[in-house]
């Protein structure tokens, strides 16, 4: 026995509220983000992920209101990500309660941000976000590529050598999603997957694409992965944390029961 | 009313320890503080800290709370927390090399480059999630806590010792290591308690419990 994989699920915040949709079209009110925290704590969840998505610099604020609420109630690792810029955001959102802090587009157009946030705060607290999509031709050798604003924009970025650089400039882990399965519920990368958690020795959340208990099993044992985090197959009840912990545990995954 | 003194010293984000120890004891008062006047009137002292030990000790000695913590350390029950945990120890190899409080007998030292399990699986560094707990002693602290009881761990340093009688509890990430240690009214654990669910929660309630006996 010993390090159990990690089941975290992610909540989509936006203007205080939790919401779903599926590839930002058709946003449905998913709840209060303190009850829907308590609930997965109640479950099992071994941390919590809040993604801000929300638009405005004026209601910016809410996401800190959140995690204060939720840091007062929920005692398991909490990651807040999204619109982290500065330093200064990541001394927020620590001081506000959380214990990591997720940097994705700043990482990209500013690297030394995670230098800087690492020696500062502690890698511990760092975790890198890397949006990865695959850009190589079929037939071809896979070769996977950093995208930004949402998978939109793509960097020319290598994504394995991205990861092994972030890893280098201190960051504490690695949050991996792959633009190609997100919102798609067909499973994880798990060639993506894999060939990141090979290439550093910082542990990796696999994340895209889940829409079965199989896929978390699958992102640990086909993937490598050290976590998996799932949105949507949480959200609205479909399965609860405690069933996809039992599932992987069915599975020979040690997980913590 | 108890006053519980969580010591800050600039290492790492303090409000989470205070907060679980609200939530155990809504009657406490929990105070963050680096004056030494609060740690002297403190009827328990907390020690958490996260990051490099190096800057830990120079902070420490930069407000004088080294002196203070060794001056008061005997005198009442006492809670160390992951870096907390290490600054006791005699040295480290972190930072060049670093000299700690010397509280405890042991040495801290940092998991291997390509650190496998025994069947020679890689294992990540920082040992980072839920890790299974193995109380060698009886002790007021892992009361009402089951043997084997998972924790949250994040460190990529460790700490080691040959005095059997001060390891409280150990942990195995491809070696063993001590998860808790304890010596009079002292306990220091590795992992993180207020982090830790209802184990954690379970054992910051034993602590504020806990009248430093170690028995």
């Amino acid at each position: 026995m010993g390090l159990a994989k990690r089941i975290i699920p992610c909540l989509d915040v936006r203007d205080g509220r939790v919401v779903k949709g599926v590839q930002f079209v058709d946003i449905r009110d998913a709840g209060d983000p303190v009850e829907v925290a308590r609930r997965y704590d109640k479950e099992g969840a071994d941390e919590i992920t809040f993604l801000d998505i929300t638009a405005s610099s004026d209601n910016r604020d809410t996401i800190i209101h959140v995690v204060e609420a939720v840091a007062s109630e929920v005692f398991i690792p909490l990651t807040v990500g999204g619109g982290i810029r500065k330093v200064e955001d990541i001394r927020r959102m620590l001081n506000a309660g959380a214990d990591k802090v997720g940097i994705n587009t700043a990482a990209v157009f500013n690297p030394e941000l995670v230098q800087e946030a690492s020696d500062k705060v502690g890698s511990q607290c760092i975790v890198v976000a890397i949006d990865a999509k695959c850009v190589s031709a079929e037939g071809e050798p896979k070769r996977w590529e950093i995208f930004t604003h949402g998978g939109r924009k793509g960097t020319g970025i290598d994504a394995i050598e991205w990861a092994d650089r972030m890893q280098k400039y201190g960051a504490g882990e690695i949050l991996l999603t792959s633009m190609d399965r997100d919102g798609t519920r067909i499973g994880f990368d798990l060639e993506l997957t894999k060939a990141v958690c090979e290439a550093v020795e910082i542990p990796v959340i696999a994340s895209g694409g889940v829409g079965n208990l199989q896929h978390l099993a699958d992102g640990v044992t086909k993937g490598k992965a050290d976590a998996v985090l799932a949105a949507s197959i949480f959200h609205f009840a479909e399965y609860t944390v405690g069933e996809a912990k039992q599932f992987m545990a069915d599975q020979g995954i040690e997980v913590r029961l | 009313m108890s006053l519980v003194t969580v010591i800050d010293y600039g290492m790492g984000n303090l409000r989470s320890v205070a907060k679980a120890l609200e939530h155990v004891d809504p009657k406490a008062n929990i105070k963050i503080t680096n004056d030494a006047a609060d740690i002297k009137a403190a009827d328990h002292i907390v020690f958490p800290g996260q990051g490099a030990i190096g800057a830990a000790m120079d902070a420490l000695k930069q407000r004088d709370l080294d002196k203070i913590l060794l001056e008061q350390m005997g005198q009442k029950p006492f809670l160390g927390i992951c870096l907390g945990l290490q600054v006791m120890m005699d040295a480290s190899d972190e930072d060049g090399g670093t000299q700690g409080l010397g509280l405890l007998p042991g040495q801290v030292k940092r998991f291997p480059d390509h650190h496998t399990d025994t069947n020679g699986s890689r294992l990540k560094v920082p040992h980072m999630g839920w890790n299974q707990l193995q109380q060698t002693q009886s002790h007021p602290l892992w009361s009402g806590i089951e043997q084997g009881s998972r924790f949250y761990f994040v460190h990529s340093y460790y700490v080691t010792t040959d005095v059997q009688k001060e390891i409280a509890g150990t942990c195995n990430y491809g070696m063993e290591f001590v998860a808790a240690a304890c010596r009079d009214n002292m306990f220091a654990v590795q992992f993180h308690p207020e982090k830790s669910a209802q184990a954690g929660l379970q054992l910051l309630q034993n602590f504020l419990n806990w009248d430093g006996q170690p028995a």
